[in-house]
């Protein structure tokens, strides 16, 4: 007979594999794959020394006016020159302070809601939902406490377009939410309501939302009622994404299996607790990534809002590209409006990326 | 459980814990449970049997109106089962129930699955319910494992979690809906043995299994249903050494000969 042995535990075995092991392992595993490596190395040798010669090399850094830039590569000049239209619009410069301080609380609250082991995160959380929206309306339109009153007019640029989109993903969110429950809802009615919501601003292109905004609805309201255009644009936009985020949303609740509602009811939790503590923290976790698509499209598809003459980043660059002291640096103005747009894009969504990890618990519910 | 046993004496009147009277249901047109009447007193064990598709879970997913039956009634506690919403709820808090699929909360770590009900519809402080969380998850011997999420624990332990978050809500009864037919054949044993426990401290329970030591061991009466009616109805002994019906004849001889 063989006397049984336990083997013992041995350590996994090491690579070695090195730089030429990973080149040949990675970018010349094969001859298709070899050909792909050598076509994509000839097109980054064609385009990246060009773009970093007309970028950083040849470019132009230091001046105030065009006579500045005369070497061909790009005109930084221009973009240095136009940067506070760019960012804050015509919000007057000596009152710049006050939206600099309500982006500052603003970046404050979110960074103690994204930082791990923040105490009392729902109060945070409540104040920057809540409260920070009417301070950040007095602070930056003013007419109260002596401050200036300044018209929503005259924001514009970064600005402008931050204050589209955050408005837009904050209020549709919970408004979407309630939608897509509504859109499962046992009563007829409801449901019958939010699908028919849902349908028809999923139907209309945002543009179109934007111009009844601004040229229809004031034709239907009794003359003398005036709202704020941009409070028109703001409405028609949380409108137009809460109809996207409730499709989002009802995704994810279709994905929570139903054990989960039946094991919270059977414990003598009620409709709305269910489904505040169960099934939309699981459903939210599950769409995070879809949600993240329809607010960084939101994040772009708010440079529509020229057509209704409100001038966010993109349509105060391109204001000013026609200003005749600066004419022929359209280049430089949109890689620049480009730049910034992208980094808000990349950062949401590497954010939405880390959440996903960081609310991975091991397990989809049963 | 010191409040529950008070809270029993004020309302002993009656013994009957569930009271099922001509009750039917429907799918649709497909007529699920027929005729069904059945009382459960209070520190009784029912075993439930019966082929798959009989009726066995629709049934006892009637008892807390996980499903809605259409005619007859139901008496929980002398309170009748309407589509009253608040007493839905009431009686859902006073009787527990067990899954096949266990159905822990993956989002939360089992001390906080223990914890929910106790806090949100108990009216708890969290202290309070950790406490109490703590005590029943030594009881079913994962105490151990509080701070972990559901995903990292095996089948039978997660079971021993469901059962414990049950009895946090300090339920009068307990329904168990196959508790062990999703686990490994290793894992039956350590599930079967926190429910012989709970039999065998006077907790009232009606599980559906096919563990016929279970149901020789603890059950006061066993029930076999066949396509969505009670067939027999009859005390362990009785009803494995005597069965009355063909039908629960060929059942055990199916489930016992192999
Ligand atoms: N939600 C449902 N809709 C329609 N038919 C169902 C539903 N749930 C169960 N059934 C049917 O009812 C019958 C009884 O099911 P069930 O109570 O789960 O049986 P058991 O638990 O005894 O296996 C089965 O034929 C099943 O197909
Ligand atoms: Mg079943």
């Amino acid at each position: 007979m063989h006397e049984f042995e336990k083997h013992p535990d041995l350590p996994p075995p090491t690579s070695q594999m090195g730089v030429v092991g990973w080149l040949r392992k990675n970018l010349f595993s094969s001859i298709p794959n070899s050909i792909m490596t050598v076509i994509a190395l000839y097109l980054l040798y064609l385009t990246i020394p060009a773009m970093v010669e007309w970028a950083l090399i040849n470019a132009d850094w230091v001046g105030s006016s065009r006579e500045a830039c005369s070497s061909d590569g790009a005109c930084w000049v221009f973009i240095y020159a136009r940067i506070n239209q760019f960012l804050y619009g015509f919000y007057p410069v000596e009152e710049q302070w006050r939206v600099n301080l309500g982006a500052a609380i603003f970046v404050v609250s979110l960074l103690l809601l994204v930082i791990r082991g923040v105490p009392g995160k729902a109060w945070i959380g409540g104040f920057t939902l809540l409260i920070f929206p009417v301070i950040a309306f007095f602070l930056f339109s003013g007419g109260i406490f002596g401050l200036e009153k300044i018209s929503t007019s005259n924001w514009g640029g970064l600005m402008l377009t931050l204050i589209l989109s955050t408005v837009g993903i904050v209020a549709a969110l919970p408004f979407g939410i309630l939608l897509a429950l509504g859109r499962r809802s046992d009563m007829p009615i409801v449901r019958a309501l939010c699908v028919s919501y849902i349908e028809l601003w999923r139907g209309v292109p945002l543009i179109t939302v934007l111009f009844m905004a601004s040229v229809m609805l004031p034709l239907f309201l009794p003359s003398g009622v005036n709202f704020d255009k941009l409070l028109r644009a703001l409405v028609g936009i949380a409108l137009f994404q809460s109809a996207y985020v409730a499709e989002v949303v009802r995704g994810g609740l279709q994905a929570i299996a139903k054990g989960q509602s039946e094991a919270a009811a059977s414990l003598g939790l009620n409709y709305r607790k269910t489904m505040a503590l169960i099934v939309l923290p699981q459903a939210l976790k599950v769409v995070i990534p879809g949600l993240v698509v329809t607010f960084i499209e939101l994040f772009k598809d708010t440079t529509l809002v020229s057509i209704i003459s409100l001038f966010d980043l993109l349509g105060i660059v391109q204001s000013a590209l026609t200003d005749p002291s600066w004419l022929g640096f359209a280049i430089e103005g949109y890689v620049f409006a480009g730049l910034l747009y992208w980094v808000f894009c990349f950062g949401m969504s590497r954010y939405s990326m880390h959440l996903e990890r960081r609310f991975e618990t091991g397990h989809k519910g049963s | 459980m010191p409040e529950a046993d008070s809270n029993a004496q004020t309302i002993a009147h009656s013994d009957a814990m569930i009271e099922i009277i001509g009750m039917h249901k429907w799918y649709g047109t497909f007529h699920v449970l027929k005729d069904i009447n059945l009382t459960v007193n209070r520190g009784e064990r029912i075993v439930v049997c019966g082929p798959s598709g009989s009726g066995k879970s629709t049934l006892i997913r009637c008892f807390n109106r996980l499903e809605e039956h259409q005619r007859g009634k139901i008496l929980v506690e002398g309170m009748e089962l309407t589509s009253e919403t608040k007493k839905i709820e009431t009686i859902r808090r006073e009787v527990g129930m067990v899954f096949q699929h266990f159905n822990l909360f993956p989002h939360l770590t089992v001390l906080e699955n223990c914890c929910l009900a106790p806090i949100w519809v108990g009216k708890q402080s969290r202290r309070d319910a950790e406490k109490a969380a703590t005590r029943f998850l030594e009881r079913v011997k994962i105490g151990d494992q509080a701070k972990k999420y559901p995903g990292q624990l095996s089948g039978g332990q997660q079971q021993r979690v469901a059962i414990a978050r049950s009895l946090c809500m300090n339920p009068k009864i307990m329904l168990f809906d196959e508790p062990t037919s999703a686990l490994d054949p290793e894992m039956i044993k350590e599930v079967l043995d926190v429910m012989v426990d709970l039999a065998e401290e006077g907790m009232t329970m009606v599980c559906v299994t096919h563990e016929m030591g279970f149901a020789k061991k603890v059950a006061d009466r066993v029930i076999f249903m066949d396509e969505g009616q009670i067939v027999e109805s009859n005390a362990p002994g009785e009803f494995f050494d005597n069965p009355q019906n063909e039908r629960t004849k060929l059942f055990l001889s199916q489930i016992l000969d192999h």
